[in-house]
């Protein structure tokens, strides 16, 4: 017996008919793949001309780094930059997207990108995935109507702020904030103290480490300072160096040219069972 | 009214990364001293290694608090073979006797995985490694702790053990001389740290020789 007819049809909304089934495959043991986490701590604050980022440059997986000088400052217009963390894959593939959005809009009005539009873009396409899509990002630029930051959490909401941290480190960098910042610093003083704060992440945020990027951004013009502090080298070298004990073994040196294609037989046999 | 369940755990993992390897006449015993928990450092100067007796040195990491639970029992324990024997115990005899506590507690381990290295009576190198529940083995190195997937492999194409399984038993402590193993220790730790990141701040390397006991300090990465 069928009650398809009772049944409603679509009107359109959410889908969730998924979810049960991952929770059942979770369930049954099922182990998602692991995906590369930026552990990381992200700044951002409005200095006198403008906004600056700053960004540690640390990727983990697990308790593995997987990229000690990865870049999480990203592109998203001329005069905005958004820094991201969370899923690596997230953060990239929202910006990116976000920023071909913006650069067909620019195209078809022919203006410059405003902060606002972006932050849109990013809190709509956040919501709509209910935060499975996991980015945290801090947005910042300097458009028509002055400078902007603003934070955008993975679920799809956002703060616009003076000063802003995300990340694991981001009760760390925010001491540093909270203690220091003051409105109208100039760029020296603002550089600095971005600086400190992801400093800051870098040595006490197991997540975050390496080295410091900086984006400042003016009205008319970006300074991007990629490995702007790199206060991480490597501490030890052996002075003779590490060698294989047994050098790996030369089989051949001969090289062949590849054997002619085999012909294919073009007979009717070949389906047959 | 939902089911209240037991949420909380006995253990923690505060991370740490230890090291020895065995020599004709020296032993090196090496370990960070990070402790961290979660993505927080709770303290960059801690140390993992434990002088139990003269001649044997205990290494561990995983729970510290199970840790110092441990070497603690195990010094009361030497305290009272001293007094019962009148000397100190031999490293061979340390090994067991780590074993055995750690086997005593089979069903609510210590979380605590153990290198220790000392000099035999012969004044040899050796160096003996453990699980949580007191599987142990006699090896010419060894690494245990969080950065010994990235240091294990690197020791073995180093220096090649020879099999256990061997007749007859092949000797397993290393070629090298003293100053190559540190050399070599020090080299596995600067690479641990850059790779795993409960491993860090500071490297604390004990040497036992024939001389006695040196206690060496290097810089790790701090972030």
């Amino acid at each position: 017996m069928t009650n398809a007819k009772f049944e409603a049809p679509p009107k359109g909304g959410f889908s969730f008919d998924l979810c049960k089934r991952n929770e059942m495959l979770l369930n049954k043991g099922l182990k998602a793949p692991g995906f590369l986490k930026t552990g990381t701590t992200i700044v951002g604050l409005i200095f006198q001309d403008g906004v600056i980022l700053g960004a540690d440059t640390r990727a983990t997986e697990g308790p593995i780094v997987a990229d000690k000088n990865c870049e999480k400052i990203h592109y998203m217009a001329p005069n905005i930059y958004c820094c991201g963390a969370g899923t690596a894959a997230d953060t990239e593939a929202v910006t990116d997207m976000v920023s071909s959005q913006l650069k067909l809009h620019r195209y078809h009005t022919g203006r410059e990108s405003r902060v606002v539009t972006s932050l849109t873009l990013l809190k709509t396409h956040l919501f709509r995935y209910q935060g499975y899509v996991s980015a945290a990002l801090v947005l910042g630029g300097v458009d028509i109507t002055g400078p902007h930051l603003h934070t955008i959490y993975p679920h799809g909401s956002t703060d616009t702020l003076p000063f802003a941290t995300m990340g694991s480190g981001s009760l760390a960098a925010m001491s540093v904030f909270e203690s220091k910042f003051r409105e109208g610093l100039s760029k020296e003083e603002g550089i600095k103290l971005v600086c400190e704060a992801i400093s800051s992440g870098i040595f006490n945020d197991l997540g975050s480490g390496s080295n410091v990027d900086v984006c400042v951004i003016t009205k008319g013009n970006v300074e991007y300072l990629r490995n702007h502090v790199e206060p991480n080298p490597r501490t030890y070298t052996s002075a003779k160096g590490c060698t294989f004990t047994k050098p790996t073994e030369v089989l051949s040196t001969k090289v062949s040219l590849r054997e002619k294609k085999a012909e294919v037989n073009e007979g009717g046999d070949a389906m047959e069972e | 009214m939902t089911k209240q369940q037991a949420n909380w755990s006995p253990y923690d993992f505060n991370g740490g990364t230890c090291v020895a390897v065995a020599g004709a006449d020296y032993c090196v015993i090496a370990a960070d001293t990070r402790m961290s928990t979660g993505y927080n450092i709770l303290t960059r100067d801690y140390s993992k290694i434990c002088k139990l007796a003269e001649k044997s040195l205990l290494a561990s990491s995983g729970f510290q608090a199970d840790v110092r639970a441990l070497q603690k029992h195990l010094e009361a324990r030497h305290l009272i073979y001293q007094h019962q024997h009148n000397k100190q115990m031999s490293c061979p005899a340390m090994a067991q006797l780590l074993s055995n506590t750690l086997y005593y507690k089979r069903f609510f381990p210590y979380y605590a995985f153990n290198v220790l290295g000392g000099l035999d009576t012969e004044g040899k190198g050796c160096v003996f490694t453990y699980d949580a529940v007191g599987s142990y083995e006699k090896v010419g190195y060894s690494a245990q702790g969080s950065g010994a997937k990235l240091i294990t492999p690197f020791l073995d194409n180093q220096l090649k053990s020879p099999s256990p399984l061997l007749l007859p038993v092949q000797d397993a402590v290393t070629p090298l001389s003293e100053a190559e193993a540190i050399d070599l220790v020090k080299t596995a730790f600067a690479s641990a740290t850059e790779r795993d990141i409960y491993t860090g701040d500071n490297l604390e390397i004990v040497v036992l020789n024939k001389e006695g006991l040196r206690r060496d300090y290097m810089d790790l990465r701090k972030d």
